[in-house]
C-alpha cells in the first residue's frame, strides 16, 4: 500500500511539490536556527564558566554583592580549611582558587623610567598547579600566540592585543602598579613570557595572567582569594545538581554572623545568565510553535487546494464503494509520506548548514568589542542529536494536521448525491 | 513724577550692584587669608594618613617637601611595605618611585584619579596645591555658626578648567581665617568629596589644621585621617629635593 502511495506522489508531483517544499524550508529554518540559537547560547555559558562564574563559584557576602568592582578587600580568607571541607562535602566538583585584581603594566626604558604603560585586568589562576585543570580548561596551551606560559613565579602573560598596545614582545620585564588586598601600594617586576587570545572582546583589550601564588604573595592575600570557582567533574554544567550543591552549601552558613561568611553561587546565578538563557530557551520553543502553527496554516490551505482539485477523484472512490474512513486514511498515509520527505530533506539541509556554521562561524568581534558580559568573538551553531527531530516532528506533525483539517471535508459528502455531483 | 522713579530704580541697581561688588571683594580678601595662612612657600610635614579599611585600618607616616605650588616630595616611612617609596611631583607631572622593583613610574591623565593606597585621596588631591584664589571666584553665601566658630559659607566656583573640582563649598572661621569643612563637587554638580579640618593649632603664628578628615562620599566607610605630626613653614629646602635624581636617593 505504500509503494502504491509513494508511487502515486511521485508521478503526480502537483499532489506533492508545493508542501515538500514548504516542509523543507519550514524544517531547514527550524533546525538551523535552533542548531545556532544553542550554539550560540552553548559558546556564551561555556565561556562564562570556564573564564568568570565556573559551574559553581564561592564568595564572601560582601564580595558577591560587589563582585564587578574585584574587591580584593572583601576576599575569602582561611582558603585551606574551606577547600578542604568543600572536597570532602561535594567530591565530584573541583575547586580551584581565581583572583582578578586592577592595576598597570608599566614598562620601563633603559634607565628603569616609564617608557609606556596602560591599565588592565589581572587574572591570576593555578596554573603551576598541575592538578587544578586550569590549563586544559581555558585551553591556554593551544591560545597561546607568541612566547609560553609562566613556567615558574614571576612571569607574567598579557593578552595579544594588550602586548601591542603597551609595545612589549616576550623576554622583557615589566613592573604591575597596584595596591594589595588592604590598599598598600603594589610595585612587581614580572618577566613577560608570553602572549595569549582568549577569544573574547571584553578581555583581549586588557588582561594579563600571573601565577595564583604570586598573586596572593603580592597582594598581601596569603591563604586567600577572591573567588573560589568549582567545576563538575564531567565537564558538563547541570543545573539542578549545581542548585543543590548551592543550597547545601548555603544552609551552614545561614545563620552565620560573620559578615565574611561564604556564599556559594550557581552559574545561572551570575552575569544575568538565568534571565539570558531562560529568554533564549523561551524564544527557541516561540519559534517552533510559530513554525508549526504557520506550517499547518499554510499545509492546510494547500490541503484544501488539492482537496478541491481531487474533489472528483474523491467522489469516484466513495462512488465506488471505498469508505469515507479509507479515503481520509489513504490521504493521511499520503501526507505523513510527504511530511516524512519534506522533513528529511529539510532535516538534512539544516544540519547540514549547521555543521558549516559550526566549524567556520560568525566572527562578531567588531560588535561586541565594547561589551561588559563576555562574549566568544565568533559565534558558531551547535550540530547536536536534537536537531534530528526538532524540525522532523513538527514537520510531519504540520502536514499530517493541515491535511486533516482539509480532508474533513469527506466525511461530508452525501453518497446519494454523488452521482449528481459526478454528472453520471 | 517719572524722573523721580527712574533716579530711584538707576540708585537701587546701581547699590544692589555695588553691594555684590563689595560682597564678592570681601570674599576674595577673605580667601586671599585663608591662602596666606594654609600656604607657605616651602613647607616640611610629617604626617600620619590613617586609612580605615573594611576588615583593618592601616597608617602610612610620610614626610612631604613642598616648594611654591608645583614642586612636591614625599618619602613614606612606614610600614615597612611602603617605606621608601618616594613620589614626587614637579609641575603637573607625578613619578612614583619604589625602592622593592628600583623602578619610577610616572602617572598622568586619569591614573592620576586613582586611589593612593586605598585611600579616599586620589593622586590629583594630593596634587593640588596651587591657591583657591588664584582658581575660584568666590561669595559668601551666608554666615553661621559652624562647630562652635562664627564662620563663613562660601561658594567657590572654578575659573580655570583643569580642576578635579568645579565646585567648592568652604565653611570659613571668621576669627581665624581657616577652613573648618569644605565640600567638594564635580561639575555636574555631584557632591563627591568632604573634609572636615579640625584639630586647629597655632603653629608659627598662624592657624593651622592638623588634623583632617577625608570622605570619598562614592565610597563607604570613614573615610580617611591625615594627621599632621609636624609642620614647617618656609624653611630652606634644596633644590635636589624636587628633581628626579632625588627618587633613587
Amino acid at each position: 500500500m505504500i509503494k502504491f502511495i509513494f508511487k502515486g506522489i511521485i508521478r503526480d508531483r502537483s499532489k506533492s511539490l508545493i508542501p515538500v517544499l514548504v516542509i523543507t524550508v519550514g524544517v531547514m529554518v527550524t533546525v538551523l536556527m535552533s542548531g545556532f540559537l544553542r550554539g550560540v547560547l552553548s559558546d556564551i555559558v561555556n565561556q562564562n564558566a570556564k573564564l568568570d562564574t565556573g559551574h559553581l563559584k564561592i564568595m564572601t557576602r560582601p564580595y558577591a554583592e560587589n563582585k564587578d568592582q574585584m574587591p580584593n578587600d572583601l576576599a575569602l580568607l582561611d582558603l585551606q580549611d574551606l577547600r578542604e571541607d568543600i572536597k570532602q562535602k561535594f567530591p565530584n566538583v573541583l575547586w580551584t582558587p581565581r583572583i582578578k585584581f586592577g592595576g598597570i603594566i608599566d614598562v620601563p626604558d633603559s634607565n628603569g623610567n616609564t617608557k609606556t604603560q596602560g591599565p588592565g585586568l589581572g587574572m591570576a589562576l593555578a596554573i603551576l598547579d598541575t592538578t587544578s585543570g586550569e590549563l586544559e580548561r581555558l585551553n591556554l596551551k593551544k591560545s597561546i600566540q607568541k612566547g609560553r606560559l609562566p613556567m615558574r613565579k614571576g612571569e607574567i602573560v598579557l593578552s595579544d592585543a594588550y602586548a601591542e598596545k603597551l609595545k612589549i614582545s616576550p623576554g622583557e620585564e615589566i613592573t604591575y602598579f597596584g595596591t594589595t588586598m588592604e590598599g598598600s601600594m603594589v610595585f612587581q617586576n614580572f618577566v613577560m613570557t608570553g602572549t595569549i587570545y582568549f577569544g573574547s572582546p571584553l578581555l583581549d583589550k586588557g588582561t594579563f595572567i600571573i601565577d595564583i601564588k604570586d598573586a596572593q604573595d603580592m597582594l598581601d592575600m596569603e591563604d586567600g582569594t577572591g573567588e573560589l570557582l568549582g567545576y563538575f567533574d564531567s565537564k558538563i554544567y547541570n543545573d539542578i545538581e549545581a542548585s543543590k550543591i548551592a543550597n547545601e552549601f548555603n544552609s551552614q552558613y545561614s545563620h552565620s554572623t560573620d559578615e565574611y561568611a561564604p556564599k556559594m553561587v550557581t552559574l545561572k546565578q551570575q552575569n544575568d545568565l538565568k534571565t539570558s538563557l531562560d529568554v533564549a530557551e523561551s524564544f527557541n520553543a516561540i519559534f517552533i510553535f510559530i513554525f508549526i502553527f504557520a506550517m499547518s496554516l499554510v499545509l492546510w490551505n494547500t490541503g484544501l487546494i488539492g482537496g478541491l482539485r481531487r474533489y472528483k477523484e474523491f467522489g469516484i472512490r466513495i462512488a465506488l464503494g471505498e469508505s469515507k474512513r479509507n479515503v481520509f486514511g489513504l490521504l493521511l498515509a499520503e501526507a505523513s509520506i510527504i511530511g516524512l520527505i519534506g522533513s528529511l530533506i529539510g532535516s538534512i539541509l539544516g544540519i547540514g548548514l549547521c555543521y558549516y556554521l559550526q566549524e567556520v562561524g560568525i566572527d562578531i568581534s567588531k560588535d561586541v568589542e565594547n561589551s561588559t558580559i563576555i562574549m566568544p568573538s565568533i559565534v558558531r551553531a551547535h550540530v547536536s542529536t536534537n536537531l534530528f527531530f526538532i524540525g522532523f516532528i513538527p514537520g510531519l506533525f504540520s502536514m499530517l494536521l493541515g491535511t486533516a483539517l482539509a480532508g474533513r471535508g469527506i466525511f461530508k459528502r452525501e453518497t446519494a448525491r454523488l452521482f449528481k455531483e459526478l454528472e453520471v | 513724577m517719572k524722573k523721580i522713579l527712574f533716579v530711584l530704580l538707576f540708585c537701587a541697581y546701581f547699590s544692589n550692584d555695588l553691594s555684590a561688588q563689595q560682597s564678592s571683594k570681601e570674599a576674595l580678601e577673605i580667601i586671599k587669608k585663608v591662602d596666606k595662612n594654609m600656604f607657605s612657600e616651602t613647607q616640611i610635614i610629617t604626617s600620619e594618613m590613617i586609612v580605615y579599611g573594611k576588615r583593618k585600618s592601616r597608617t602610612i607616616r610620610s614626610k612631604g617637601y613642598s616648594k611654591g605650588q608645583q614642586n612636591n616630595l614625599t618619602e613614606y616611612l612606614s610600614p615597612e611595605r611602603e617605606k621608601g617609596t618616594k613620589m614626587l611631583k614637579l609641575d603637573n607631572r607625578l613619578w612614583i618611585y619604589s625602592p622593592a622593583t628600583d623602578r619610577t613610574i610616572q602617572l598622568s591623565g586619569h591614573l592620576l584619579r586613582q586611589s593612593v593606597m586605598g585611600s579616599d585621596l586620589s593622586y590629583e588631591d594630593m596634587m593640588e596645591e596651587r591657591k583657591l584664589s588664584d582658581l575660584y571666584n568666590t561669595k559668601i553665601v551666608r554666615e553661621e555658626i559652624y562647630q562652635g566658630r562664627p564662620s563663613w559659607i562660601m561658594e567657590l566656583t572654578a575659573f580655570v578648567d583643569d580642576l578635579a573640582y568645579d565646585k567648592r563649598i568652604l565653611w570659613v572661621d571668621k576669627n581665624r581665617f581657616v577652613p573648618l569643612k569644605e565640600n567638594l563637587y564635580a561639575k555636574s554638580g555631584i557632591l563627591l568629596k568632604t573634609t572636615l579640618f579640625m584639630n586647629i593649632k597655632q603653629i608659627d603664628g598662624r592657624w593651622y589644621p592638623t588634623r583632617l578628615n577625608y570622605k570619598d562620599v562614592l565610597k563607604d566607610g570613614k573615610g580617611t585621617d591625615f594627621v599632621i605630626l609636624d609642620i614647617k613653614f618656609n624653611p630652606a629646602i634644596s633644590d635636589e629635593y624636587f628633581s628626579k635624581s632625588i627618587l633613587r636617593k
